[in-house]
């Protein structure tokens, strides 16, 4: 494997668009729910939530991919635990500084980016093992696998549960009045899991390969 | 004395890590297969937050809080190190992490066969380092409330992963549809789980 692959050859398609559909992190691998659900009542707080973690995947992706053959295997947790800290502590920062009032709806999620497992699961899985330029791809496409749920989710919560899309009213006027009431428990926690549920079910009802036993 | 068993009932049941907060959430779907090896798993997430939350509360509190490093120097009243926490947070979990497993490798050879594999996984819980920033942004007041914290947190979760685990032992049985199958399933019973312990909310402690 001397030969240089070319910057967009058929594998990085299909890393890329892997982590999209038939390996999406959430619905099929399970992983990375713990930071994710409770953002999602809102749009927008969901879009900036995955939109920090894309980032930070795709960032630790290519830092630990770069320095991979020098890491020893026993300490290899404590390396990619601090590299994730640090990408964590900028992106915090940065929320902290241009939008805050998102940040303090976040509050202790931005932190717990560090424990998503979907970052700790592609640096042993992927970037452990190959080449700085797929590792950043892969990391990118987990997060937008990831961001892709997450949106679903509050779309739908947001709408049904407060009538609204990114903070703006869309259930029009007569509907109220003819009696429509929003459902109020799509805000709360439950909900959140059993929307997930929802999708996972008719994820694996179009790909029938993904049918556990 | 009181403040602490108000605490604790209200981190088991009201705010609990799973249904309230979804903390742990991965572990909490992948290893309530069987009632035996989620049972292991609550008992070392209790035992690892019980150590940890305290430990980093006394760190959150002499070193990296505004004015926190006073008993050194007054001079140094004004450093604000909080930005730190994370990385400092992290870093003694996975160290402690790392000496609760050669210690009870050492002095439990029974409790850590036991255990297995999940002390190490447990570094990366979310329910931990979840435990330790809530105590942070919340700012107890004395050790004593983050050890009843702590304490009702994991208890919570231990309740939460076994609890689950007991129902997809009993759902191995029934017709779920075929896609719905295993995650699927276990999202929407834990769902119904959560609602059920909304019912606590309503208790004013």
């Amino acid at each position: 494997m001397s030969q240089k692959e070319p910057l967009f050859s058929s594998k990085i398609k299909n890393t890329f668009l892997g982590p999209l559909n038939k390996n999406n992190p959430i619905t099929v691998l399970v992983l990375g729910i713990c930071s994710s659900l409770a953002v999602t009542v809102q749009l927008k707080p969901a879009l900036i939530m995955a939109i920090s973690v894309t980032i930070v995947i795709g960032f630790s992706n290519l830092i630990i991919s770069l320095i991979r053959n020098t890491i020893p295997s026993r300490i290899r947790i404590i390396v990619q635990l601090v590299v994730i800290a640090a990408l964590v502590i900028i992106v915090d920062q940065i929320l902290k500084a241009y939008v805050y009032d998102v940040s303090k709806k976040l509050s202790v999620f931005v932190g717990l980016i560090i424990t998503n497992c979907i970052i700790m699961g592609r640096l042993e899985a992927f970037a452990l093992g190959n080449k700085p330029w797929p590792s950043f791809v892969d990391g990118i496409a987990n997060g937008l696998g990831y961001g892709i749920i997450l949106i679903i989710v509050a779309f739908f919560r947001e709408l049904l549960g407060s009538g609204k899309i990114l903070g703006m009213t869309v259930i029009p006027d007569f509907l109220y009045k003819a009696g429509y009431e929003n459902n109020g428990l799509m805000i709360l926690p439950p909900m959140a899991l059993i929307t997930i549920g929802v999708i996972i079910w008719i994820h694996r009802s179009w790909n029938k390969t993904l049918i556990e036993k | 004395m009181e403040n602490f068993f108000n605490i604790l009932i209200k981190s088991i049941f009201i705010e609990n890590m799973i249904f309230a907060f979804f903390l742990g959430m991965c572990s909490y779907i992948a290893v309530s297969k069987t009632v035996k090896t989620s049972n292991g798993l609550g008992i070392a997430v209790t035992f690892v937050l019980v150590i940890t939350t305290p430990m980093n509360y006394l760190l959150n509190e002499y070193i990296l809080k505004e004015g926190a490093l006073k008993w050194i120097d007054l001079s140094f009243a004004e450093i604000d190190l909080s930005y730190l926490s994370f990385i400092v947070f992290i870093a003694t979990i996975a160290a402690i992490v790392q000496l609760v497993e050669m210690f009870v490798e050492k002095f439990s050879p029974s409790l850590y066969n036991a255990l297995g594999i999940f002390l190490p996984l447990i570094a990366v819980n979310c329910a931990i380092l979840g435990t330790s920033l809530f105590m942070q942004e919340r700012a107890y007041s004395s050790i004593l409330d983050v050890i009843a914290f702590s304490l009702g947190s994991g208890i919570g979760w231990w309740l939460a992963i076994v609890s689950l685990a007991a129902i997809r032992e009993k759902i191995k049985y029934s017709n779920v549809p075929a896609p719905l199958k295993g995650v699927g399933i276990t999202f929407i019973l834990t769902g119904l789980m959560a609602i059920a312990f909304m019912g606590f909310m309503g208790i004013k402690i």
